[in-house]
């Protein structure tokens, strides 16, 4: 089996740090807010793996740091500490020694990213079918013809009627416009691609459809996941590992039927016990 | 003389509660053996941990202390007590098989799809494993305007015959069964007695959870009897 990335004490703090945010903060300390300098810990020393056609799951209350995590490796933060190897084919990539231009390119050719938020992965002021152009314009596709074909099957696939690839995501449903951002995330075919809680907000029969649009897509493309998401019902049908965090750190992480039926930590424990 | 498979030595299992501060003792300084081509029954009575056997050996359960070695296919000894996750995946897709008392599935999954599951994450193509699926179905007496639906309305019985037909139909060179014949009716019963009569044939090594003495009879070719734990401990005042 085939590593596609190794994620190596990756650290985020946000405000100016001191010696002692590591010491002052994490689950023992029930905060991640530094009490000596105010700043906020949100990731520390995560260390994991993924390989291909793995769904890795994150799952953590809010402020846990799980989004944080995965924003580092797409490139919308940088990291504090840490270092992140992408391995595509034959060539391996340290991502964050890598330069802006050498990031923007990786993220538009290899990675993709879904967000809880549509407008933060949506260009709003373009159309559906823009979208998804504008991705694969990024990822140097040229011919018009090529591009709109691409966009159809890409939304056919997603459930978005075609027809409407012409209109604004505005005029969209919520569970339509997460559609289009999946559409325009598997654009390029990422080998890695990161869901941040996809299905967070959307009522329970558009979310079981997003689940198994991810699920199918996963089996066809073998595409590499990070899900993060608060809800276990996600990560039982999803993931195959789990993480657990809470206040920046990896508190627990094993496979997924052994966090949900076996929990080691008090906190996954109650979080099982708690869920309905 | 043949060696196992599968080798418990001083397997144990508790479960720490933080919450309430108590430790609940499972199974307890299990030895067990399983090999290519027998069946080997857990027996004991309600709460023995032979469950928690099972589940420790497919990693559902951390077990607390105690290996158990397994030699894979391509000869190498594993410690499913320790290895890594991944292999623990790998090994599950490709050569141990569980079938636990509860049929799971994903939800609006067709029965014969939730069946063919195991062949195609064993890099079958779903053509194949959807006709292996249909004949396993047809096997267990589940008819057949029930295949295309899911299983989620079925009754107790069929789940459970679902779920077996899920867990043999990709031969597994070792098989954890858990009670798999409790809630079926004899024919039921008798049709799955010889499905894993050909398992074994075939040389899968089987272990088995049954209640009734005379399935015991019937199928095991070795029976390890666990004894129920020791009174629920107080975390603090265990240590």
């Amino acid at each position: 089996m085939k590593k596609v990335l190794e994620v190596d004490g990756l650290s985020k703090i946000y405000g100016k740090g001191c010696s002692q945010c590591a010491q002052l903060t994490g689950p023992d300390c029930d905060t991640n807010i530094c009490p000596q300098c105010g700043s906020v810990v949100a990731a520390h020393d995560l260390s994991f793996d993924l390989y291909e056609g793995e769904i890795l799951g994150i799952i953590g209350e809010s402020g846990s740091g799980k989004s944080t995590a995965v924003k580092t490796l797409y490139f919308d933060e940088e990291p504090t500490a840490g270092s992140a190897t992408f391995y595509d084919g034959q060539t391996k990539h340290d991502l964050f020694e890598l330069n802006k231009a050498q990031q923007r390119h990786l993220a538009n050719h290899r990675f993709g990213m879904v967000y809880q938020n549509p407008h933060l992965g949506l260009n709003f002021g373009i159309s559906a079918g823009g979208n998804i152009a504008e991705r694969l314009l990024m990822s140097g596709e040229r011919s018009y013809s090529t591009i709109r074909a691409r966009a159809t099957a890409l939304l056919t696939r997603t459930e978005v009627l075609p027809e409407r690839m012409d209109e604004l995501p505005k005029n969209f449903s919520g569970g339509m416009q997460q559609r289009v951002q999946i559409a325009k995330a598997l654009a390029i075919e990422p080998p890695l691609l990161f869901l941040d809680e996809v299905t967070t907000g959307l009522d329970l029969s558009v979310q079981a459809s997003i689940l198994d649009l991810i699920l199918e897509i996963q089996q066809e493309l073998k595409t590499s996941m990070v899900v993060v998401t608060h809800d276990l019902g996600v990560i039982r049908l999803l993931a195959g590992r789990t993480m657990v965090m809470k206040y920046g750190r990896i508190i627990e992480s094993g496979l997924t039927d052994q966090i949900l039926e076996d929990p080691q930590h008090a906190y996954t424990q109650r979080l099982v016990a708690s869920s309905l | 003389m043949q060696k196992p498979i599968l080798k418990l030595e001083g397997f144990s299992k508790h479960f720490l509660l933080h919450e309430q501060d108590k430790v609940i003792p499972s199974s307890h300084g299990v030895n067990l053996e399983a090999y290519a081509g027998k069946l080997t029954a857990l027996i004991g009575p309600t709460g023995a941990g032979k469950s928690s056997v099972l589940n420790g050996v497919y990693r559902t359960y951390l077990p607390s202390s105690g290996s158990i070695l397994y030699k894979t296919k391509d000869e190498r000894c594993v410690d499913l007590a320790t290895a890594d996750e991944h292999q623990i995946l790998d090994l599950r897709r490709h050569e141990i098989g569980f079938v636990t008392q509860f049929l799971r599935f994903l939800p609006r999954q067709a029965t014969q799809d939730v069946v063919a599951q195991p062949l195609c994450r064993k890099g079958v193509s779903y053509e194949v494993a959807l006709s292996r699926s249909q004949e396993m179905l047809a096997a267990m007496n589940i008819p057949e305007r029930l295949w295309s639906v899911s299983p989620a309305t079925f009754s107790g019985g069929e789940k459970q015959r679902v779920n077996l037909a899920r867990g043999l139909i990709a031969k597994p060179r070792l098989l954890l069964l858990d009670e798999p014949t409790a809630s079926l009716d004899p024919k039921t019963t008798d049709a799955v007695v010889e499905l894993i009569k050909d398992l074994k044939a075939e040389g899968s090594a089987l272990v088995a959870i049954f209640h009734d003495p005379s399935l015991v009879e019937r199928m095991a070719d070795d029976v390890v009897a666990l004894t129920p734990p020791q009174q629920i401990e107080k975390k603090s005042e265990k240590i």
